[in-house]
């Protein structure tokens, strides 16, 4: 065997010890895992769609639990996750935000009018800025948030009966039942 | 029940890739004809399952099936019939299944084709195709099921990426994947003729055709997604050097040196073991390729959705199939032997330094592509290549390769004798630059000593490549298919070179920002915008923006850019308006809502650009006409003589 026909399987070799690292090292991109899970959620403040002249934001929510629902009448699988949030609301082991989110004010009250109401608060992103501090791809999004405003889970589409009770309520503390909140005015 | 159906039909197709592996390469090892003969039979199968498979993914994608969770994550109830369909390859899952069965349906063609080949080749041939075929499945089976199911079904699905809703887009994926996945036929050809010890010119003459088609499918799949990132990622961009783009690039520059080479080694017999060398590294780019779109090592624009298990078997699979054949060549490749010599300017160097070139080319592609990864393992410091890199070293090796051409196409087998060509050389080369000087001069004006360099090369290459056909026109001699081939390839080369050249060096663009009414001047041209209106798409809402163009007062043409806001995925996508005229495009895209009816816009006028997609479409015609030169059918059927005449002694 001549050596240097031995050449391509060595430059081979080390290129896939190369790539082995590579994976090794880079980050989960694409894993349905957002980066912001275990960090402070951003900041954000918010128009309260009934009454616009009030605003909520994630300084009012400290110190208690929440879930942030990114939702707008334009989307066809909120309407499916709509019965679970309905559900889960009744439950009321932790209060769900809703973010009406590029959507019109008047549409939104309608569809809640007819399909009920699963929010103990909702806020309106009309400009989507909201979403993209949060890196929201598609409604519907949401986020689970601690006391500290820390986001424990995020759950990247439409929130079934099971995954409401393994990924949000496993996670709240039972006791949290919290006054629900209250917007502050801007 | 049809989706579990679907399932099942994969896991049949991976049994049966294993039986065509095993009979293929065991049955010729251990000289059992019937293992031999039952290769075939594994191959029908497979491929009847896997395009069941298919089928049964595609039917679930027409009638809404939103209990499969790759139709609910890839489709909705308002996407139009034919992007339903083109959802298939829209996503990770699918795509694979989509080289799973273009893999299948290459391997039925060879196996068809291949009757005529010695039968233990054949197999042999067929039972490495096997063994990639049980890799993918076995890949698809175990992390990417695409018939995994939604319990309970979603109401609506959440639709197909908006930038894949368009018709370029739609045919791009099949189109390049059947290039990428033919380079596995020159590779398991390459891989038969080891394992058997065989590599004499039949071996290139088989081989050939099967490269040359790969070739031209990549040729036309990197050219068709070239032409839709231009026309609809709104920065009017055709190439960007990203590393999805790169992947596709440099399994087609390997693949170009190795229809060079495969040339060689079946005229003269020499090359032999360069050229197996070139099939191997052809498809190990290719599967480099997917591993660097699918592994989420790299970040890109096209990437899928990545995850590191997948990486972490496509790797595995890489080196095994890699690995396995490169260590085949160090033990099989030196038993190899050309004695014949060539002249240093005969044809054999120049096809030689063709095939330098171009794989020093394809290494500084990957080498700029695999940087920032490197940097990032080794550094720990984060690194972007980009144009600044990639242009000026590609140059360096692409210009000596385009001079070379010009001059090699006249050179002999054999024996170096240039001077009875020096005078068409020598005039066709002072024409080119008269020429070129001419465009850059006359038509463009400024002075560019690059353009003048490729205007001047571009035509150089098309007069030169015009005078041998013609001269054997002039003397009533036939003109092959392969030499008429040939010729166009090399003239849509020349054909790219010079739109790559105008539009290089002589764009206009201008971002600005208008109001109704207000008009703003890019290279010659005037862009008025006129207003905007919403319109309504089946699955989007747009904003719509007549802009008319006019030169010297007198209007040109009216063009309409969009910006499409997908309900779903919240998504937009922008669709230019573009007027092509003489082959310059004149180019608008909307850009942003300013507020009070100001829009920004960005304008561009692209001269030549036309030619860039005429140019490879030549060059993939070229390689159609000559894998359809009477030497491969009068080949087969002399074979097929010879076959029967060797049966019939043996009775």
């Amino acid at each position: 065997m001549k050596p240097r026909f031995l050449v391509p399987l060595g430059v081979f070799a080390v290129l896939v010890v190369v790539l082995f690292v590579g994976i090794n090292h880079s980050r989960e991109v694409g894993v349905l895992q957002s980066p912001l899970v275990g960090h402070q959620i951003p900041d954000w403040e918010l128009p309260v769609l009934t009454d616009p002249a009030k605003s909520l934001g994630s300084r009012e929510l400290k110190g208690q639990w929440y879930v942030l629902n990114f939702w707008g009448t334009w989307c066809y699988a909120c309407r499916a996750e709509h019965p679970i949030l309905l559900q889960a609301q009744r439950d009321a082991r932790v209060q769900i935000i809703g973010v009406d989110w590029k959507d019109e004010n008047d549409l939104a009250l309608e569809f809640l009018a007819k399909l009920g109401n699963p929010y103990s608060l909702i806020v309106s992103d009309h400009t989507g800025n909201t979403a993209i501090d949060l890196g929201v791809a598609a409604a519907p999004e949401s986020f689970l948030v601690n006391p500290e405003g820390v986001i424990v889970y995020k759950e990247p589409g439409v929130i079934t009966a099971e995954t409401w009770k393994r990924e949000f309520l496993s996670r709240v503390p039972p006791q949290s039942s919290a006054p629900a909140a209250t917007p502050g005015a801007s | 029940m049809l989706p579990e159906l679907g399932h099942f039909a994969l896991v049949l197709a991976l049994l049966l890739a294993g039986l065509q592996a095993f009979f293929g390469i065991a049955g010729p090892a251990f000289g059992r004809d019937r293992w031999v003969a039952a290769t075939t039979a594994a191959v029908a199968g497979q491929f009847v399952m896997v395009a069941t498979a298919v089928g049964i993914l595609v039917y679930a994608f027409v009638n809404f099936d939103f209990s499969v969770l790759y139709v609910a994550e890839n489709s909705n109830s308002a996407l139009p019939l034919m992007y339903r369909i083109a959802a298939l390859w829209g996503a990770h899952e699918g795509s694979l299944l989509l080289w799973i069965f273009l893999l299948a349906v290459w391997t039925l063609a060879v196996a068809i084709v291949s009757r005529n080949l010695p039968e233990r080749f054949a197999a042999r041939v067929l039972g490495v195709l096997g063994v990639l075929s049980f890799g993918f499945l076995l890949f698809t089976l175990a992390t990417s099921d695409p018939f995994h199911r939604l319990i309970p079904a979603a109401p609506d699905g959440h639709d197909l990426n908006p930038l894949l809703q368009d018709p370029g887009l739609a045919v791009h994926p099949p189109v390049l994947y059947t290039g990428y996945v033919g380079l596995a036929v020159a590779f398991a050809f390459a891989c038969a003729a080891m394992l058997e010890g065989r590599m004499d010119p039949d071996w290139a003459r088989w081989t050939r055709p099967w490269t040359t088609a790969a070739w031209a499918f990549l040729t036309c799949g990197i050219t068709l997604g070239s032409w839709w990132s231009y026309y609809t990622l709104g920065w009017g961009g055709y190439w960007e050097w990203d590393p999805v783009e790169n992947a596709s690039f440099m399994p087609w520059l390997v693949a170009t040196a190795l229809i060079h080479s495969l040339a060689v080694t079946e005229k003269r017999g020499l090359f032999k073991s360069w050229t197996l060398l070139l099939a191997i590294l052809g498809f190990s780019l290719s599967l480099l390729g997917t591993f660097l779109v699918r592994s989420g090592v790299l970040v890109s624009v096209h990437s899928f959705a990545a995850d590191p298990s997948r990486g972490r078997f496509i790797l595995a699979f890489l080196g095994l199939v890699i690995g396995g054949a490169l260590t085949l060549y160090a033990w099989r490749a030196p038993l190899l032997k050309s004695n014949a010599g060539f002249d240093l300017l005969s044809r054999e160097s120049f096809l030689l330094f063709n095939n330098i070139l171009l794989v020093v080319a394809a290494a500084t592609v990957l080498g700029g592509t695999l940087a920032p990864l490197i940097a990032d393992t080794v550094g720990q410091t984060s690194l972007s290549v980009g144009a600044p890199y990639f242009r000026p070293t590609f140059l360096l090796a692409v210009i000596p390769l385009m001079l070379l051409l010009s001059v090699g196409v006249h050179a002999n087998w054999k024996r170096g004798r240039l001077e009875a060509d020096a005078w068409p050389l020598l005039v066709t080369l002072g024409v080119a630059l008269v020429f070129g000087a001419a465009i850059v001069f006359g038509a463009f004006g400024g002075k560019h000593a690059l353009a003048i360099t490729g205007f001047g090369i571009g035509s150089w290459i098309i007069l030169s490549s015009l005078v041998d056909p013609l001269d054997r026109l002039r003397r009533h001699l036939s003109l092959s298919r392969a030499v008429i081939g040939m010729t166009l390839a090399h003239i849509g080369l020349a054909v790219a070179v010079l739109a790559l050249t105008g539009v290089e060096s002589y764009t206009s663009e201008r971002d600005i920002a208008l109001a109704p009414g207000a008009s703003a001047e890019v290279g010659g041209y005037a862009f008025r915008l006129l207003g905007t209106q919403p319109v309504e798409g089946p699955n989007y809402s747009a904003t719509r923006a007549t802009v008319s163009v006019s030169r010297d007062g007198r209007l040109i043409t009216t063009l309409y850019p969009e910006v499409r806001q997908f309900w779903v995925q919240q998504q937009t996508r922008k669709v230019a308006g573009i007027y092509n005229r003489y082959g310059t495009d004149l180019f608008i895209a909307l850009g942003d809502d300013l507020g009070a009816g100001r829009w920004s816009l960005r304008a561009q006028i692209r001269p030549l650009i036309t030619l860039l997609w005429l140019g490879p479409l030549l060059m993939a015609l070229g390689g159609a006409l000559a894998l359809s030169d009477r030497r491969y059918r009068l080949a087969r059927a002399s074979e097929r003589e010879a076959l029967v005449g060797a049966r019939g002694e043996a009775h």
